[in-house]
C-alpha cells in the first residue's frame, strides 16, 4: 500500500514538473520572439536591483500597509516551500516527517515559524480578497479586469488561503495522532498553532483523525504542484519573472530614450553629404518603430510576462485619470495576450502564419497610445520594473514614420520645427526678440 | 545689463562662463519670456558671464521625438550639436526641463557631450555659494508657496530637492500638494501633449493639476518648467483664482527678491 502512495506521488510530481517546465520553455520562446537588447551591462547595479527591488520589494513600500501585507504573503510563499522540500522527500521515500531525526528539537520552532507565516499569508489574503471584492478599490474595478483577470486574482486569493489552510489542518491532526501516540507520527513536539487548533479533534476516531491527516497532506501538495502549472496562464507568473525583471531593468534616467542608431547614420549622411561616399553602402531598409509584439525587445515582452496586472501604473497615470482611454496595465495585458497568441501560431504552423492581426490597432488603439505625456508616473510606481511607456514610445513610433499617422496639430509641429527650427510658427530671428527688449532697456 | 551672443563672445575670442540654453517654449511666448528675462537679470546681478545662442539655438527635437517622428529629432539635435560644438560649449543651464533632460541624457550617444545644468540646480548652488542675497523682509515671506514637480525634472532626472531648498531661502511658508515628488502629478503638456489638444476624457490634466494647487490654499504655484507654468496658469485660471494665485517660475521668484 505504502509503495503505491510512493509510486502515485512520484508519478504526480514528474507530470507536474515536466508540464511546467513545457510551459516555461514556451515562455521563453515567446520572449525571445523580441528583438535582441544587450543589457549585460554594470552587473553589480542589475544584482542591487534585483535585491533592491524584487527581494526587498522596495517600490511596494510606497504603500507602507499594502507593503506588509504583500511581504507577508511573499515571505510565506518562499519561507513555507522549505517545508515544501520536506514533503516531496517524504512523498518519494514514504517517509513521515523525515527532518524531525535531523533536526530535533529545532524542528518544532521552524514549523512554529512556518505555522506563523501560514497564517498571516492567510490573513493577508482574506484582507486582499476584501480589498478587490468589498471595498472595491478603484484600480481593481477597472475594465481593465473584466472577465478572466479579475477571475484570476481571486483564484490566486482562494488557493492560497486554501493552501495554508490544509497545511495547518495536517499539523492539528498531526499534533492529535502525536498525542495519542500513534506509532506512525513522529514526537515533534508542539507546534505553535496547529498545537492549538489539535484539541478540535478530540472527539474523533484515530482513523478519522488519520484520514483528515493524510488527506490535508496529499490535497496541499497537489494543490501547490496544481498552482505551479496554474502560474504560466496567471498574472501570478511575477512571482518568478520579478526577479529577472528586476536585474534587467533599465538603469540609465527614466527621462532618457533609446537612440535609433539607423536613423541617427541616415541624418548624419543627409547633413555632411561629404560622408556619405565613405559610408558602407546598405540595401536593408529597417522598419522604425514598433507594430507588433516581435518589433519589440525581449525586455518589453518580460516585462508584459511579468505584470501582476495591479494596476498602480494606471492609478497614477493623468491620462487614465482624467477619463482618456490609455491604461498602461493595458498596455502590459494586451502585449502579453498578443506574444501568447503569436506564440501559439507559431507551435501549431511551425513558423508564424499571418493572422491579420497586429499590437497596434488589434490591440492598442491610436488614441490610447496618442494620450500619453510620457511623464513615467506608471514606470515609477511598477514594482517589478515594467515600462509600459517604452512600449507606447515605440509604437508611436511606428504610426508617425511608417504610416505617417499623427494628429494635424503634430503634422504641423512637425514642418515648424523643420522649417523654422521651432515647434512653432516662429523664425530663428524672433528668438531674439527677448533680448532686443532687455538690452533696449538697459 | 547687455545679453550677448555666443557669436558676439566668439567674435571676440572669448568664452563664456556659461550658456544659457532658452528653449524655445521660452522665446517667444510673452509670459514665459518673463521667465528667461529673470534668469537672465539673476545671472547678471551676481556677476556669471553668460552667452546665449540666439537665432543659432533650434529646438533640441524632444516633442518630434515623444511624438514618434525620430528623423527630425536627429535633425535637430545633430545640427544643435554641431553649434554647441564648434563654440567648444562645455556648460549649459537652461530653464527647461525638457531640453536639460533632452541635452543631458540623449546628445552624449549623438556625439554631444556637456555638463548641463537645470536653473533650478544651478539658483541652489549660487544660493550654497553665498552669490545670491536676497532683500530684508522679501516679498515672499511669510507666504504659501507650493512647488509643482515638473516630470522631466523629477521622475526623468530625480531632481527633487535642489528647488525646494532654493525656496527655502525665501522664509515663506512651503505646502506640498498631495501628489508631490515621485508621486506628482504632470501638467497634461509632456510628450508633445502641449502641442495638440487632448484625447477625450472627463477632464483635463491642468485643470486636475490646478484645482490640486489651488485647493492647498497657496498664493504662489511654484515651476520650473514654462510648459507646466502654461498649464497651470490655465488650470489656476479655470479654478477661478486667477486673482489670488500666481503661478510663477522659481526664477522668477528669486529675481523678484533679489537685493
Amino acid at each position: 500500500m505504502q509503495i503505491v502512495q510512493q509510486l502515485l506521488f512520484v508519478i504526480a510530481f514528474g507530470v507536474a514538473v515536466y508540464l511546467f517546465s513545457q510551459q516555461a520553455r514556451q515562455i521563453r520562446k515567446n520572449i525571445l520572439l523580441g528583438q535582441d537588447e544587450d543589457l549585460s551591462d554594470h552587473p553589480n547595479l542589475r544584482w542591487r536591483n534585483l535585491l533592491l527591488l524584487a527581494f526587498g520589494q522596495k517600490k511596494m513600500f510606497r504603500n507602507p500597509l499594502v507593503a506588509v501585507l504583500h511581504f507577508f504573503v511573499y515571505a510565506g510563499f518562499v519561507i513555507i516551500n522549505l517545508e515544501i522540500l520536506e514533503i516531496i522527500l517524504d512523498g518519494i521515500l514514504g517517509t513521515h516527517r523525515l527532518f524531525v531525526p535531523v533536526l530535533g528539537s529545532l524542528y518544532p520552532i521552524l514549523i512554529g515559524l512556518f505555522e506563523v507565516l501560514a497564517a498571516l499569508v492567510l490573513i493577508s489574503c482574506a484582507i486582499f480578497l476584501v480589498r478587490r471584492n468589498v471595498l472595491k478599490l478603484r484600480r481593481f474595478m477597472s475594465h481593465d479586469l473584466d472577465g478572466w483577470p479579475r477571475s484570476d486574482a481571486n483564484y490566486i486569493l482562494i488557493t492560497e488561503i486554501v493552501l495554508m489552510t490544509l497545511f495547518l489542518t495536517m499539523n492539528a491532526a498531526d499534533q492529535q495522532m502525536q498525542a495519542r501516540g500513534a506509532e506512525h507520527y513522529i514526537a515533534t513536539g508542539p507546534f505553535w498553532i496547529s498545537g492549538q487548533l489539535s484539541p478540535l479533534f478530540n472527539g474523533l476516531s484515530d482513523g478519522a483523525v488519520t484520514g483528515i491527516e493524510r488527506a490535508c497532506w496529499w490535497l496541499h501538495i497537489l494543490g501547490i504542484l496544481a498552482f505551479l502549472n496554474y502560474l504560466p496562464y496567471s498574472k501570478h507568473l511575477h512571482i518568478i519573472l520579478a526577479f529577472p525583471n528586476a536585474y534587467y531593468a533599465k538603469l540609465e534616467p527614466m527621462g532618457e530614450m533609446d537612440n535609433m542608431p539607423a536613423i541617427q547614420h541616415e541624418v548624419k549622411m543627409m547633413l555632411q553629404p561629404e560622408l556619405a561616399a565613405d559610408a558602407p553602402a546598405t540595401d536593408v531598409i529597417p522598419k522604425f518603430g514598433a507594430k507588433d509584439v516581435t518589433d519589440l525587445t525581449w525586455k518589453n515582452l518580460l516585462d508584459a510576462y511579468s505584470c501582476t496586472e495591479c494596476g498602480r501604473c494606471s492609478a497614477a497615470c493623468p491620462a487614465n485619470m482624467t477619463g482618456k482611454l490609455l491604461s498602461p496595465r493595458k498596455i502590459m495585458m494586451d502585449t502579453r495576450d498578443r506574444v501568447t497568441e503569436v506564440g501559439k501560431n507559431i507551435k501549431a504552423n511551425g513558423s508564424f502564419q499571418d493572422d491579420g492581426k497586429t499590437l497596434l490597432r488589434d490591440y492598442i488603439s491610436e488614441e490610447e497610445l496618442r494620450a500619453c505625456t510620457t511623464c513615467n508616473a506608471c514606470v515609477q510606481e511598477c514594482p517589478v520594473s515594467i515600462s509600459p511607456l517604452d512600449i507606447i514610445l515605440q509604437l508611436r513610433r511606428y504610426l508617425v514614420m511608417e504610416e505617417s499617422s499623427a494628429p494635424a496639430e503634430w503634422t504641423g509641429m512637425f514642418s515648424n520645427i523643420e522649417n523654422n527650427m521651432a515647434p512653432w510658427k516662429f523664425g530663428p530671428e524672433d528668438r531674439e526678440n527677448w533680448i532686443q527688449e532687455m538690452n533696449s532697456q538697459s | 545689463m547687455r545679453i550677448k551672443t555666443m557669436a558676439e563672445y566668439a567674435a571676440n575670442g572669448e568664452t563664456p562662463e556659461v550658456l544659457f540654453w532658452v528653449g524655445c517654449a521660452s522665446s517667444f511666448d510673452q509670459r514665459t519670456q518673463k521667465i528667461t528675462k529673470a534668469f537672465a537679470t539673476i545671472l547678471d546681478k551676481v556677476g556669471v558671464q553668460f552667452a546665449v545662442l540666439g537665432r543659432e539655438e533650434s529646438c533640441t527635437g524632444d516633442p518630434a521625438r515623444r511624438a514618434g517622428n525620430e528623423f527630425i529629432f536627429q535633425m535637430m539635435a545633430q545640427s544643435n550639436i554641431q553649434v554647441l560644438n564648434m563654440y567648444e560649449v562645455k556648460k549649459i543651464v537652461t530653464t527647461c526641463p525638457h531640453c536639460f533632460n533632452t541635452i543631458k541624457n540623449e546628445y552624449p550617444a549623438l556625439g554631444g557631450n556637456y555638463e548641463v545644468i537645470h536653473h533650478t540646480t544651478y539658483l541652489q548652488q549660487l544660493i550654497d555659494a553665498g552669490k545670491i542675497v536676497l532683500k530684508d523682509g522679501g516679498a515672499f515671506k511669510g507666504k504659501k508657496i507650493t512647488y509643482h514637480d515638473s516630470c522631466y525634472l523629477g521622475r526623468a532626472n530625480d531632481i527633487y530637492e535642489a528647488p525646494r531648498k532654493v525656496l527655502e531661502i525665501l522664509d515663506a511658508e512651503l505646502i506640498e500638494m498631495k501628489r508631490c515628488k515621485s508621486n506628482g502629478l504632470c501638467c497634461g503638456a509632456g510628450g508633445a501633449q502641449m502641442f495638440k489638444e487632448e484625447e477625450k476624457g472627463n477632464v483635463r490634466i491642468n485643470t486636475e493639476r490646478g484645482r490640486e494647487a489651488v485647493e492647498t490654499g497657496a498664493a504662489v504655484v511654484a515651476a520650473n518648467c514654462p510648459f507646466c507654468m502654461t498649464m497651470l496658469t490655465d488650470g489656476v485660471k479655470e479654478a477661478g483664482k486667477e486673482d489670488s494665485v500666481k503661478v510663477l517660475d522659481l526664477a522668477e521668484i528669486i529675481a523678484e527678491s533679489l537685493k
